[in-house]
């Protein structure tokens, strides 16, 4: 038979149409069971983190309450001098924006551009109704900064509705009024190393627990069921604590008089006036971490070495191979999968991390979580937050596509 | 009786049985367990006091039911489990102290244990190079090893890419292409099909016998057993119930559970009551009196179990065992038919009659004549 012949059923309709038919109760019913779940996410997950990422590049505080200096400002190059009437524009929005009460958002937005401005736009606010023409020269006897392009710069780039201001600024870099990007004076720069640090922090994390896990996953694989069972409850135990109590667990114990430093101490490896510093810093941010997230690298190494059957190491040996030999040859190969799960699962997990660095960490323990619930609590600059949420969404995206293409998305085992 | 082929006989003749029987001293053997026992918990033996040994070219299989202790025997000579008395020695060194990797035992495994992540020919080419073989040395072993059964097309697949029987057949090669003296085989054809497990019998056989090496077989197959072995030993309980040639184990068997383990045997239970030279005189349950070839069967007065065959029943009343039986069932099965009957109170006697031309058709519910002669008739322990 061919292809394209079309093959019909008993009563004569095409037997594709026929099975659609036939399968479409059982498809309707299974969506009904999972369209609870489906809405419940869209509700609660979906559209709240698509609207928070549109603030990435979205922010109309300034357009909506300036309509005037906005459209004029759209026609202006952000380099030549403010012109008559462009400031007659600013004047009238000053005045209607100090009637709505909007005066404020308004400011602090510019003042992000460019900071000290805040103060300008209110004090101008203030005296525009009672404002003459030539507006231009009312404004600079108001306050002559009001001439200044950077000021004026600032402004245009904050009328924009949808502009790459945000997540410029969450690589350290400047957009400017004409359309350029100028990257940060190195002082100025603190995101990209707060990528970085948050994927070194990762890293190590990972390969913390990837050190001390995998021999906890073999013993767990290996060792007759009841001691295995009670092994995996021990490994467990940590998942039914709450991670608020761990964190703070680990305060006790790393703390200057904790009870870490107190056995150095009374062993000798330190003295009392030189205890070792190991928490509100990266050393407690990576213990803690490393802690908290070694179920996440054990439990797939398990469930992966749990599938290899105890014959190949005999086999392994009955061939000639040493210990060391069969572990590395034939052993280990097989648990790469288990390795690249728990690794993308921490690695993952690390990036995002924020509860335990915002605990432990002090001030050189933070990681990039932090800064971005700082601007969502804090500085209240959602926009730059859903910038810095953005990048770090497109490189968790980046290391699971790499991981796919490297290893498989296939052969990760999860347990 | 199974017709065993034609090669079988030649080969017992080969490795001159007589010698192996009569070794005594364990340093004189290839392989030799001595007084060995293995207790996993330290409550009970798995493996009590064993003593066995084996001639190089040998090919000796453990047969017996599961958690007999036979497959435990092979790991300890495999160096995987340690005995917790009494030496093995190989080629009449104690080896309990030598790690499995320096025994340079060959192994099969029951599910062969092929490396998934590496190809057929780098599966083989593993106990090479963990020798530190050259390369080309390497490769010529492999392509030996290959063609020898019948794979040399198949070094670059995966393992996963071989059907069971072929993935056998690499599990095998492997375990011949270091040159080992001996090789051990745990259970090896349990997880193919009845046909394929027949041809890899054979193979085997002949792979053993053109090479010349020692093979010690693990199976709980009765027939896998007969069909291969030189010699087999019947494992229960922990113990060696009997260790003899094929032919021996089928139509001399020396206790009731081999009696009952190899073969279809037909038990019949009874009190001694004279003894007469190689004979006895038993009064059967039912009320027959049997006369048998004493074996196992203590004195007057003790209990015992008359072991027949069912092919070696016949149809008539000759001879001093003849007794009435009722058919009770006939099973139909081509070349014999299979007639279970009430013979002396025991309604679980199966006669099988051949079917040849001019043989007695029997009708369930008739009663005929059964008897059987003393040779066949072994009396052993109840």
């Amino acid at each position: 038979m061919s292809d394209t012949e079309l093959v019909l059923a008993a009563d004569g309709t095409p037997l594709k149409k026929k099975l659609a038919q036939a399968l479409f109760v059982s498809r309707a019913r299974a969506f009904g069971l999972v369209a609870p779940l489906l809405l419940f996410i869209l509700a609660s997950f979906i559209v709240p983190i698509l609207s928070l990422m549109v603030q990435g590049v979205k922010n109309d505080t300034y357009s909506s309450n300036m309509p005037a200096s906005t459209a004029i400002m759209a026609d202006w190059d952000g380099v030549s001098e403010p012109t008559e009437e462009m400031f007659a524009a600013l004047v009238s929005d000053l005045v209607q924006a100090r009637i709505d009460k909007t005066i404020g958002r308004v400011a602090t937005r510019v003042n992000r551009e460019e900071a000290g401005t805040r103060s300008m736009f209110t004090k101008s606010a203030r005296k525009a109704r009672k404002l003459e023409p030539p507006f231009k020269a009312a404004m600079l006897e108001l306050d002559e900064d009001w001439a200044s392009v950077a000021v004026w710069g600032a402004m245009k780039v904050s009328s924009q509705t949808y502009s790459p201001a945000f997540y410029a600024a969450a690589v350290d870099a400047d957009y400017k009024a004409d359309g350029e990007f100028e990257r940060l004076d190195p002082e100025d720069r603190i995101y990209v190393y707060l990528f970085i640090k948050t994927l070194v922090v990762a890293l190590a994390v990972t390969l913390a627990t990837l050190a001390l896990g995998y021999p906890v996953a073999w013993l767990l694989a290996s060792l007759p069921v009841r001691q295995s069972n009670l092994l995996m409850i021990l490994v467990l135990l940590p998942f039914w604590t709450s991670l608020l109590v761990r964190t703070t667990a680990w305060i006790a114990m790393l703390q200057s008089h904790g009870v870490l430093n107190n056995i150095f101490v009374w062993l000798g490896i330190t003295t009392d006036e030189t205890r070792f510093s190991l928490i509100y810093n990266m050393t407690g941010t990576i213990i803690a971490m490393t802690h908290i997230l070694l179920p996440f690298m054990i439990l797939p190494l398990y469930s992966v070495m749990k599938g290899i059957p105890p014959t190949y190491l005999r086999a392994a040996k009955s061939l000639g191979a040493t210990n060391w030999t069969a572990f590395w040859r034939v052993h280990f190969p097989g648990t790469v999968p288990g390795i690249g799960a728990g690794a993308l699962l921490v690695f993952i997990l690390s990036i995002g991390y924020y509860i335990t660095p915002a605990l432990v960490g002090g001030q050189d323990g933070q990681l990039i979580s932090n800064i971005i619930a700082y601007h969502m609590q804090k500085s209240l600059n959602w926009s730059l937050a859903a910038a810095l949420g953005g990048i770090l969404l497109v490189i968790v995206l980046a290391i699971y596509w790499v991981y796919d293409k490297v290893v498989g998305i296939d052969n990760m085992k999860m347990g | 009786m199974r017709q065993r082929p034609q090669h079988f006989v030649l080969h017992v003749n080969r490795v001159g049985l007589e010698k192996i029987l009569s070794l005594g001293n364990p340093k004189d053997a290839f392989v030799a367990f001595d007084h060995v026992q293995k207790s996993y918990d330290g409550e009970i033996l798995v493996v009590k006091d064993l003593n066995l040994q084996i001639a190089k070219g040998e090919f000796v299989t453990m047969l017996g039911p599961s958690g007999s202790g036979k497959t435990t025997c092979l790991m300890m000579l495999a160096g995987f489990e340690v005995a917790t008395h009494g030496d093995i020695l190989l080629g009449g060194q104690p080896i309990n102290n030598i790690p499995p990797h320096k025994r340079g035992i060959g192994m099969v495994f029951q599910n062969y244990a092929l490396f998934p992540h590496m190809t057929v020919g780098e599966n083989l080419s593993f106990p090479l190079e963990v020798r530190k073989m050259g390369k080309s040395e390497r490769e010529a072993k492999v392509k030996r090893a290959l063609e020898m059964v019948q794979m040399g097309d198949f070094a670059g697949r995966r393992p996963a890419q071989l059907s069971g029987g072929q993935q056998q057949r690499i599990a095998l090669a492997r375990a011949l292409v270091f040159d080992a003296d001996l090789v051990l085989m745990d259970e090896p054809l349990g997880a193919l099909d009845k046909q394929l497990r027949e041809r890899m019998q054979y193979e085997i056989k002949h792979i053993h016998e053109q090479l010349g090496i020692t093979v010690v077989y693990v199976t709980h197959d009765q027939s896998e057993a007969l069909t291969m072995s030189d010699r087999v030993a019947v494992f229960d309980d922990g113990v060696i119930q009997q260790l003899a040639k094929p032919d021996d184990l089928y139509e001399r068997p020396e206790n009731a559970f081999v009696a009952q383990f190899i073969g279809e045997n037909n038990k019949l239970e009874g009190v001694v009551r004279a003894v007469d030279g190689d004979n006895v005189v038993v009064d059967l349950e039912g009320g027959m009196t049997a006369h048998a070839l004493a074996v196992n069967c203590g004195g007057v007065g003790d209990r015992t179990m008359l072991s027949i065959r069912p092919e070696r029943v016949t149809l008539n009343a000759e001879g001093p065992n003849s007794t009435k039986a009722l058919v009770k069932e006939l099973i139909y099965l081509g070349d014999h038919i299979r007639c279970r009957m009430t013979v002396s109170g025991h309604d679980d006697f199966i006669v099988k009659v051949a079917n040849s031309s001019g043989h007695k058709h029997l009708v369930v519910g008739e009663e005929t004549d059964v008897s059987w002669q003393i040779e066949d008739c072994r009396a052993l322990d109840a």
